[in-house]
C-alpha cells in the first residue's frame, strides 16, 4: 500500500477508535445502554489494531502471535472462570498488566532510539512513563496480594516509614530530573525504574483492607497516566486519549472514595489508619448487648412495613448476597417495601456491592446511593446491616476524637429498629467502637451472616411457602 | 549568573532536538482536553456501574497494545521483540479479558419486576 494512504488509514482508524471509546464510556451512564456502548469500544479497539498493523512495517509476526495468543488465552480464562467475588483482585491485577505494558514499551523506545532523536520533551514523557508505570506494577501487585490474602492485609508499618517513603520519592524525582537533563545516562533510566518498583511496594504495604477502594482507584489513575505518557513518548494520539480517559476515570473515583471517607489522598497513603489504635483510648467495654436469634429477626422483618438493607464487606466475605435476595424477595411479595442502601466505600472497590447484588439477581432500581436514601431512614421500620460497621457508625457524626469523625455515614440509627448481622462484637476497621450496638433499638444477631440469613429464609418459607417471583 | 545557565539549558534543548516543541504541544493539547472530556463523561457514569467502569477503562487503556505490536514485530533488535512480546501479552490480557469481564458484569445488571427472581 502507498505509504501516505496507509498513514491516512491508520490515523483514521485511531480517530474512529477515540470517538468510539468516548461513546462507549458515555453509554455507561445507564445500565440499559452500557452493553451496547462496550460493543462500540470493542469495535474501536479492533479498528486501531488493524490500522496499526497495516501502517507500521511488521517484519516478524512470531512474537506478535505468541504475545496475542498467550495474552488472549489468559485474559479469556480469567474473565470466564474468575468468580465475581474475586473482582477487586482482578481489577488490581489488570492495573499491573496495563502498567507493565507501558514500562516495556518505554524501555523498547529508549533502547531503539538515540536520546538525541527523541528530544527532551519526549524524553520527559518516557521517564515519567517508566517511573509511574513501575510503581503501578508493584503497587497493584501488592494490592492484589492483599486482596487475595497472599499477603497480610493488615497495615504493615515500621518506624520512620513516612520519612523513608517521602525521601525515596524525592530521590526518584531528582533522578528523573537528572535523566531529563542527561538522557544518555542509561543508569539513571534503569534506576528510576528500579526505584519506582520499590516505591510501589512501600506505598501500598502500609495500607489496610478498608482503604482499598481509594488505592485501587488511584492505581487505576496511575495506570492511565502511564499509558497517556506512553502515547506522548511514541507519538500515538489514540494512546494519549485512551490513557487520559483511564487516568481521569481513576482520578474521579479516587476523589469520590476519599470524599466518602472524608479523608485526603495523602491521609490514605500516609495515614495507615488502623495500624495502631491510639494508646489509652481503649476502654474495656462493660456494657452488654442482648443477643437475638434468627427467629427474632424473622419476626421483626415480617411485621415491618419498610426495610432497608445495608450491605458491607462482611456480606461479600460470607457470600450472603443470594440468600439475602431470597429474603428480600419474600418480603416484597408480602408488600413490604425493600430497598438497598449502598455506601460508596462499602467493600473493597468502587461499586463492589452493586456487582455482588447484581450477581444475585437483585434489580438495580432497588439499589440506592447514600444521598438518595439517607433521609428515608427516619421513616423506615427495620434496617438490616449485613457485615458493615464503620459506614453506619454514628461516632462519625459527633465524636471528634474518632478516626471516623466527619465521614458521611448512612444514618441507620434513625430507623425504628436496626438489625446487625456480624461475626463478632469486634470494632470496625477504623478501630472505633460502635455505640449503636448497645442502643435499645438495636438487635445484634451474631454469627456467620449466610448461616443466619439461611435460617431466617428457612423459617419464612416454612410459614407460607416462598413465592418464586 | 542565571543568564548563562539559562542560555546553556536552552542551547542543550536546542541541540537535543529543535522541533520537539512544535511536535509535542499538539499532543499535550490532546492529553489535557481528553482529560477534561473524560472527567465530564465519567462524572455521568451511574454509580452502580463503577466496577464495570474500572474494568472498561482498563480494557480501553489496553490500547497500549498498538505500541506493543510495533515493538514486537518492527525493524528492531531481538531484545525489543521480546520486550514487545511481553507487552503484547500484558496488553492483550487487559483488552480481551477486560472487555469480556465488563460484559459479564453488565449482563448481570438488570431491572426486574418485583425485585428480581430468585436464582
Amino acid at each position: 500500500m502507498n505509504a501516505d494512504l496507509a498513514r491516512i488509514f491508520a490515523e483514521t482508524s485511531y480517530l474512529v477508535a477515540a470517538v468510539l471509546f468516548v461513546l462507549g464510556l458515555k453509554a455507561l451512564s445507564h445500565p440499559e445502554t452500557a452493553r451496547r456502548g462496550m460493543f462500540m469500544a470493542e469495535i474501536g479497539m479492533l479498528a486501531a489494531v488493524v490500522g496499526t498493523l497495516l501502517y507500521f512495517e511488521i517484519v516478524t509476526w512470531t512474537w506478535i502471535a505468541i504475545g496475542v495468543l498467550v495474552g488472549s488465552t489468559i485474559g479469556t480464562l480469567m474473565a470466564v472462570f474468575m468468580p465475581m467475588t474475586a473482582m477487586p483482585q482482578r481489577i488490581a491485577l489488570s492495573h499491573a498488566f496495563g502498567a507493565l505494558a507501558a514500562v516495556l514499551v518505554g524501555i523498547y523506545k529508549y533502547i531503539e532510539y538515540p536520546a538525541a532523536d527523541l528530544g527532551r520533551l519526549r524524553i520527559s514523557a518516557l521517564g515519567f512513563e517508566v517511573m509511574f508505570g513501575a510503581l503501578t506494577v508493584t503497587g497493584s501487585l501488592m494490592a492484589f496480594g492483599k486482596l487475595q490474602e497472599l499477603i497480610k492485609s493488615a497495615p504493615v508499618t515500621f518506624r520512620g516509614q513516612n520519612f523513608f517513603n517521602i525521601g525515596l520519592f524525592f530521590a526518584t524525582i531528582a533522578l528523573y530530573l537528572y535523566f531529563i537533563y542527561d538522557p544518555t545516562a542509561t543508569w539513571a533510566f534503569y534506576t528510576v525504574i528500579g526505584l519506582g518498583l520499590c516505591i510501589g511496594v512501600l506505598v501500598v504495604m502500609p495500607i489496610g483492607g478498608a482503604d482499598m477502594p481509594v488505592v485501587i482507584s488511584l492505581l487505576n489513575s496511575y495506570a492511565g497516566l502511564a499509558a497517556a505518557a506512553t502515547g506522548l513518548a511514541i507519538d500515538n494520539k489514540v494512546l494519549i486519549i485512551a490513557g487520559s480517559l483511564d487516568g481521569t476515570s481513576g482520578f474521579f473515583l479516587s476523589m469520590l472514595m476519599s470524599r466518602a471517607m472524608n479523608r485526603s489522598f495523602a491521609n490514605v497513603l500516609f495515614g495507615a489508619v488502623g495500624a495502631a489504635p491510639p494508646a489509652g483510648t481503649k476502654v474495656v467495654e462493660t456494657r452488654t448487648v442482648t443477643r437475638y436469634t434468627p427467629e427474632d429477626m424473622k419476626f421483626v422483618l415480617e411485621n415491618a412495613q419498610s426495610v432497608i438493607i445495608v450491605p458491607g464487606y462482611g456480606m461479600a466475605v460470607a457470600q450472603a448476597q443470594h440468600v439475602l435476595h431470597e429474603i428480600a424477595n419474600y418480603l416484597i411479595a408480602q408488600d413490604i417495601k425493600v430497598r438497598y442502601a449502598i455506601h460508596p466505600v462499602a467493600g473493597r472497590m468502587p461499586g463492589h456491592m452493586n456487582v455482588l447484588l447484581a450477581e444475585a439477581n437483585v434489580s438495580y432500581d432497588l439499589l440506592f446511593e447514600r444521598d438518595a436514601i439517607n433521609d428515608d431512614f427516619a421513616e423506615t421500620d427495620v434496617v438490616v446491616v449485613v457485615g458493615a460497621n464503620d459506614v453506619v457508625n454514628p461516632a462519625a457524626r459527633h465524636k471528634k476524637s474518632s478516626p471516623l469523625f466527619g465521614m458521611p455515614i448512612l444514618d441507620v440509627d434513625k430507623a425504628r429498629t436496626v438489625i446487625f448481622l456480624k461475626r463478632s462484637m469486634g470494632a470496625g476497621f477504623a478501630g472505633e467502637e460502635n455505640e449503636l450496638f448497645y442502643d435499645k433499638k438495636t438487635m445484634m444477631v451474631l454469627g456467620d451472616a449466610k448461616q443466619t440469613l439461611t435460617a431466617v429464609a428457612g423459617m419464612l418459607k416454612k410459614r407460607t411457602g416462598l413465592v418464586h417471583a | 549568573m542565571t543568564a548563562p545557565l539559562l542560555l546553556a539549558t536552552a542551547e542543550s534543548v536546542h541541540r537535543l532536538s529543535p522541533l520537539t516543541a512544535a511536535e509535542i504541544f499538539p499532543l499535550l493539547f490532546i492529553l489535557v482536553l481528553a482529560g477534561f472530556l473524560g472527567y465530564e463523561v465519567i462524572g455521568r457514569v451511574s454509580p452502580t456501574l463503577h466496577t464495570p467502569l474500572m474494568a472498561a477503562t482498563n480494557a480501553i487503556s489496553g490500547i497500549s497494545l498498538v505500541g506493543s505490536l510495533v515493538a514486537a514485530g518492527g525493524h528492531y533488535s531481538q531484545t525489543s521483540h521480546i520486550l514487545g512480546m511481553f507487552a503484547v501479552c500484558a496488553a492483550s490480557i487487559n483488552v480481551v479479558g477486560g472487555f469480556l469481564i465488563t460484559d459479564r458484569m453488565l449482563r448481570m445488571f438488570k431491572r426486574k419486576p418485583r425485585g428480581g427472581a430468585v436464582s
